[in-house]
């Protein structure tokens, strides 16, 4: 266990204290390594997420990460917000910048210029630099919320549904950028999605999650349901991905899951 | 297509004006009171209606200034607008400037207490609830109701003018600033909460920027107000400013001067409201 970079262990969190969202959450992650966490909404992912970037508090359970306890926001988790979350008053170039200057205060102007520019360069905005987020389409205000959070260079990011906002043909442009990105960084990554695609694509370890039950036998919790590791190793690719072998094998198994669910849900 | 709208508009708005003076004009137009007729009178009648009344073969207007008695008086106080001479006979420009320097230093407090007041209470929701009693009461009130106090507390009429301009312009300028800063969007907090930045930094560079279309707002309704107010502190305390002018004016029965007071408080006030306009333009942004 003291090889995992960060560990969850024992979390839950409930507004009402008889009848807990979820409840005895563990799990780890290495480092490098990216993990999707897929479930239906309510089940508490946002919370699990927000747990992690500090800006929620368990009820119970702890997270550690790189041997200290999370114990509220800092610059070493980069969160990207499935809103973007740009300040609309800053170009691209100052919404970086303010990041960046928060992360190292004693820097030169050159030296902030310098990462704003490799990182901007690194989403392909070159371009938009200097433009408004309100002058840019939705895929643009995602690339520059990922390069906010590549740009502090995080231990770990956080990212909440980035895509979900976005049509499927600028999402699969992303993902594939982000696929590079990350290889290129060795960032640790958790992820919050929707898109089982996504997960198979992007994830190296993928988390499902059931919502809370409640029948005649009592009260269940949600928690993890089952962690699969994504057989699918090495150079996956979006063009590709769907020749591998064990490809549907996968697929099956997670949407037949969330599938599964949902009956369990409406009984 | 919007230029010949602009061009239309502008069109009508002269015929508008055109056929306003024409109305005037007639309307103020010299009439013959009585109908004497100086023929087959002798010397001796003429003074009879003279003694009763009736000057033969004078003019009778209604005492309303005509549209060409308005254009000699705007002339004529225009062309020397920075006479002074004594207390009760100042150039306009001369007593405009009381007004505006009265306007500025009392606006200009109330920003200095109104803004970072509606930061910390907009902040915080308890200070928010706990303010808020207090707020809705002093709002509601007639700034020149202030004035009495004012004038026993200060002993100066001058100074009480610029509280009452202080006490009018503070409270929508709180309440925007207050509510502008307590509905900053969650997301934009969070980001900053993410990349552990300090209070004042956040204050600053967040919450001000985010928060600055809501106040200057609150700043552009001040001072509204306040140039209403203003007009009315200076007819109540006297001695100098643009109310006082209106006022004495109104003692001496000058009614050009009085309409010529009137137009350019409007003028002044369109060009108060103009800056602000664009000020709140500078800083709102596009979501």
């Amino acid at each position: 266990m003291s090889s995992d970079f960060l560990s969850v262990e024992g979390l839950s969190k409930s507004f009402n204290p008889s009848k807990p969202v979820f409840a005895g959450v563990d799990f780890e992650i290495a480092r490098g390594e990216f993990v999707c966490i897929i479930g239906h909404s309510g089940c508490g992912k946002t919370t699990i997420l927000n747990v992690l970037a500090g800006l929620d508090e368990a009820s119970s359970g702890v997270v550690i990460m790189d041997g200290r306890e999370v114990v509220g926001p800092s610059l070493e988790r980069g969160v990207v917000f499935q809103s973007h979350a740009l300040m609309p008053w800053l170009s691209v170039r100052s919404n970086i910048a303010f990041a960046v200057q928060s992360k190292w205060p004693d820097w030169s102007k050159a030296e902030v210029t310098a990462q704003v520019e490799k990182f901007v360069g690194m989403v392909g905005l070159s371009q938009a630099i200097e433009k408004k987020p309100s002058e840019l389409s939705g895929g643009m205000k995602q690339r520059v919320g990922i390069a906010r959070a590549f740009a502090i260079q995080p231990k770990m990011l956080l990212l909440d549904e980035p895509f979900g906002a976005l049509d499927a043909l600028t999402r699969g442009t992303i993902q594939d950028e982000l696929i590079q990105i990350v290889k290129a960084t060795q960032q640790t990554v958790f992820m919050i999605t929707h898109d089982v695609d996504e997960a198979i694509l992007l994830a190296d370890k993928i988390i499902l999650m059931r919502n809370a039950t409640e029948d005649q036998t009592g009260y269940t919790p949600g928690g993890i349901a089952e962690v699969v590791m994504n057989p699918l190793t090495g150079l996956r690719k979006r063009a590709d991905l769907h020749h591998l072998n064990g490809y549907y094998e996968l697929r099956n198994h997670i949407v037949d899951f969330l599938v599964g669910l949902g009956h369990s849900i409406s009984h | 297509m919007m230029k010949s709208l602009q061009l239309k508009a502008g069109i009508v708005s002269l015929v508008v004006f055109t056929v306003f003076v024409l109305v005037w004009h007639i309307a103020t137009l010299p009439t013959k009171t009585t109908a004497v007729n100086l023929l087959g009178m002798t010397a001796e009648q003429i003074e009879y209606q003279k003694m009763m009344g009736k000057d033969v073969g004078s003019q009778k207007t209604t005492g309303f200034p005509t549209p060409s008695q308005m254009l000699n008086t705007f002339a004529h106080q225009l062309s020397d607008p920075f006479y002074d001479n004594g207390p009760n006979d100042k150039g306009i420009a001369i007593q405009l400037g009381h007004s505006l320097l009265r306007v500025a230093l009392g606006f200009l407090m109330a920003c200095a207490v109104a803004v970072p007041f509606g930061f910390v209470i907009g902040m915080s929701p308890l200070l928010y609830k706990a303010c808020d009693p207090f707020i809705q009461i002093l709002k509601p009130i007639s700034p020149l109701a202030w004035m009495p106090l004012a004038l026993y507390t200060i002993k100066d009429s001058s100074v009480s003018g610029v509280f009452v301009i202080f006490i009018c312009s503070v409270w929508p300028m709180l309440l925007n600033t207050a509510f502008g800063v307590s509905t900053v969007k969650r997301e934009w907090l969070n980001v900053a909460k993410t990349l552990e930045v300090n209070p004042l930094r956040r204050a600053f560079l967040v919450i001000l920027p985010a928060a600055a279309p809501t106040i200057v707002t609150g700043m552009r309704i001040s001072m509204g107000i306040a140039w209403l107010v203003i007009v009315a502190a200076e007819m109540l305390v006297g001695g100098t400013g643009i109310g006082y002018f209106v006022w004495n004016e109104w003692n001496n029965l000058s009614l050009t001067n009085v309409i010529f007071a009137i137009v350019l408080i409007g003028l002044v006030g369109m060009l108060l409201d103009l800056m602000f306009a664009k000020f709140q333009r500078w800083v709102t942004y596009v979501e």
